[in-house]
C-alpha cells in the first residue's frame, strides 16, 4: 500500500468517525438548553458562512465574480418571489450560465 | 428503532407555523439538490486525477468520505506538493462541522444499529440544510434519505466520470454549477433567516467571521470558525431557549 492509498483511508475513517461521533453522543448531553440551542444555530452558522465564502472568496482571496454574483441575485429575487425551491437552483444557475456566456 | 430517541423536549409538533408555505415537498427537493449537487463530482473526480491521485483513490475518497470540502482538501494538499500528514490533517478537520451537523440531527434520524451506521455516512451539509428545512420530522427524515441517497449515487457516479475524463470536460462553471451549492443553502436555510432574530444573528455572525477569516487560513477552515458565533448567539439568546423560543419548526428538530 502507498502512502497516498494510507492517506486516503486514513481521511476517509476521520471523516466517517467524525460523522458517527455526532450520532452517538448520548440525548441527554443536548437537554440542557444552551446546547439545544447551540445545535439549532449551528446549521445556520455554518451554512451562511458557506454561502459567504462560496459566494465572496476564490481560493483565500476575496473576490466579486461578476456571474456568481449575479446568480446569488437571483436566488435571492427567486425567493423573494416565494419560487418552489428547484426553481430557485436552476435561475442561480441559469443566470451565472448566461452571464458567462456573454 | 424509532423508539426514545431524542431528547422528549425536541418532539413536540410545532406551535406555531413559521409562515404559510407551499406544502413540503422533501422528496422531490431532495433528489433534486442530490442531482444538482452531485454532477459537481465530475469537478472533484478530474481535480483529484489532475492532483496526481489514482483514479482508485479518487473513487475510494468519495465513497468512503463522502464530504466534498474533505476530499478536495486532501487532493489540493497532494497537488501542490505538500506533506500528506498536513493534507489529512486539514481533510479530516474540515469534516469537523459534520459532527455538529449530526449532534443536531441524532435527535430528528433517530437511528439505532445498521441504520446509524448508514446513517453517518450521510450528515453533510446538503442533507443537513434540507433535513433542517423540513417542517415537521417525519418530513424531516424522509428529506434527508432522499438527499443523501441521490447525492450518494450522483456524487459517485461523477466523481467516476471526472477521474476518467480529467482534462476533457469544460468547466463546471461554464453552467453555473458553482453557483447550485450556495443558492440551495441560502433557500433552505431561507425560513429560518425569516424566523427569528436569533437565527438571523447566527447567519450573519458566521458570514462574516467566514470572510473576515478567508485571506489568512486555507480554504474550509474559516467555515469551522462560524460554529463560535451559533454558541455566542445561543447564550445570548439563552433566557428564551428554556420556553422554546424556536417554536417555529420545532417538529423538525
Amino acid at each position: 500500500m502507498t502512502a497516498v492509498w494510507a492517506a486516503v483511508l486514513a481521511t476517509a475513517a476521520g471523516c466517517y468517525g467524525l460523522k458517527l461521533a455526532g450520532l452517538v453522543v448520548p440525548p441527554r448531553l443536548l437537554e440542557r438548553p444552551l446546547a439545544r440551542r447551540f445545535a439549532e444555530l449551528v446549521p445556520v452558522a455554518l451554512l451562511a458562512a458557506l454561502i459567504a465564502v462560496q459566494t465572496l472568496t476564490s481560493g483565500q482571496s476575496l473576490q466579486a465574480d461578476p456571474a456568481r454574483l449575479a446568480g446569488m441575485a437571483a436566488a435571492v429575487a427567486a425567493l423573494l418571489a416565494r419560487l418552489p425551491f428547484l426553481a430557485v437552483i436552476v435561475a442561480a444557475a441559469g443566470t451565472a450560465a448566461l452571464i458567462r456566456l456573454c | 428503532m424509532a423508539d426514545q430517541a431524542g431528547p422528549p423536549a425536541v418532539q413536540e409538533t410545532p406551535t406555531e407555523p413559521t409562515e404559510p408555505t407551499a406544502p413540503a415537498t422533501p422528496v422531490r427537493d431532495g433528489i433534486g439538490l442530490g442531482l444538482a449537487v452531485g454532477v459537481s463530482g465530475l469537478a472533484y473526480g478530474a481535480a483529484a486525477v489532475s492532483s496526481g491521485l489514482t483514479v482508485g483513490q479518487a473513487c475510494a475518497l468519495s465513497l468512503l468520505a463522502f464530504t466534498g470540502a474533505s476530499q478536495f482538501a486532501l487532493a489540493g494538499t497532494i497537488a501542490v506538493g505538500g506533506s500528506l500528514a498536513a493534507g489529512v490533517a486539514s481533510a479530516v478537520l474540515l469534516g469537523s462541522r459534520n459532527t455538529l451537523y449530526a449532534l443536531r440531527l441524532a435527535g430528528t434520524l433517530a437511528v439505532r444499529g445498521p441504520a446509524r451506521v448508514l446513517a453517518a455516512m450521510g450528515v453533510i451539509d446538503e442533507t443537513t440544510a434540507m433535513a433542517t428545512a423540513q417542517p415537521s420530522r417525519a418530513a424531516s427524515r424522509t428529506a434527508f434519505w432522499a438527499t443523501f441517497g441521490t447525492l450518494y449515487l450522483t456524487w459517485n457516479l461523477a466523481t467516476l466520470a471526472g477521474a476518467l475524463g480529467a482534462g476533457r470536460f469544460g468547466s463546471p462553471q461554464d453552467l453555473g454549477l458553482d453557483v447550485v451549492g450556495p443558492a440551495a443553502f441560502l433557500a433552505l436555510i431561507w425560513p429560518r433567516l425569516r424566523s427569528g432574530r436569533a437565527e438571523r444573528m447566527a447567519g450573519a455572525g458566521g458570514a462574516l467571521i467566514a470572510l473576515a477569516a478567508a485571506p489568512f487560513l486555507p480554504p474550509g477552515v474559516p467555515v469551522i470558525l462560524a460554529a463560535p458565533a451559533a454558541l455566542a448567539v445561543a447564550w445570548a439568546t439563552r433566557g428564551r431557549a428554556a420556553s422554546g423560543t424556536a417554536a417555529g419548526d420545532g417538529a423538525a428538530r
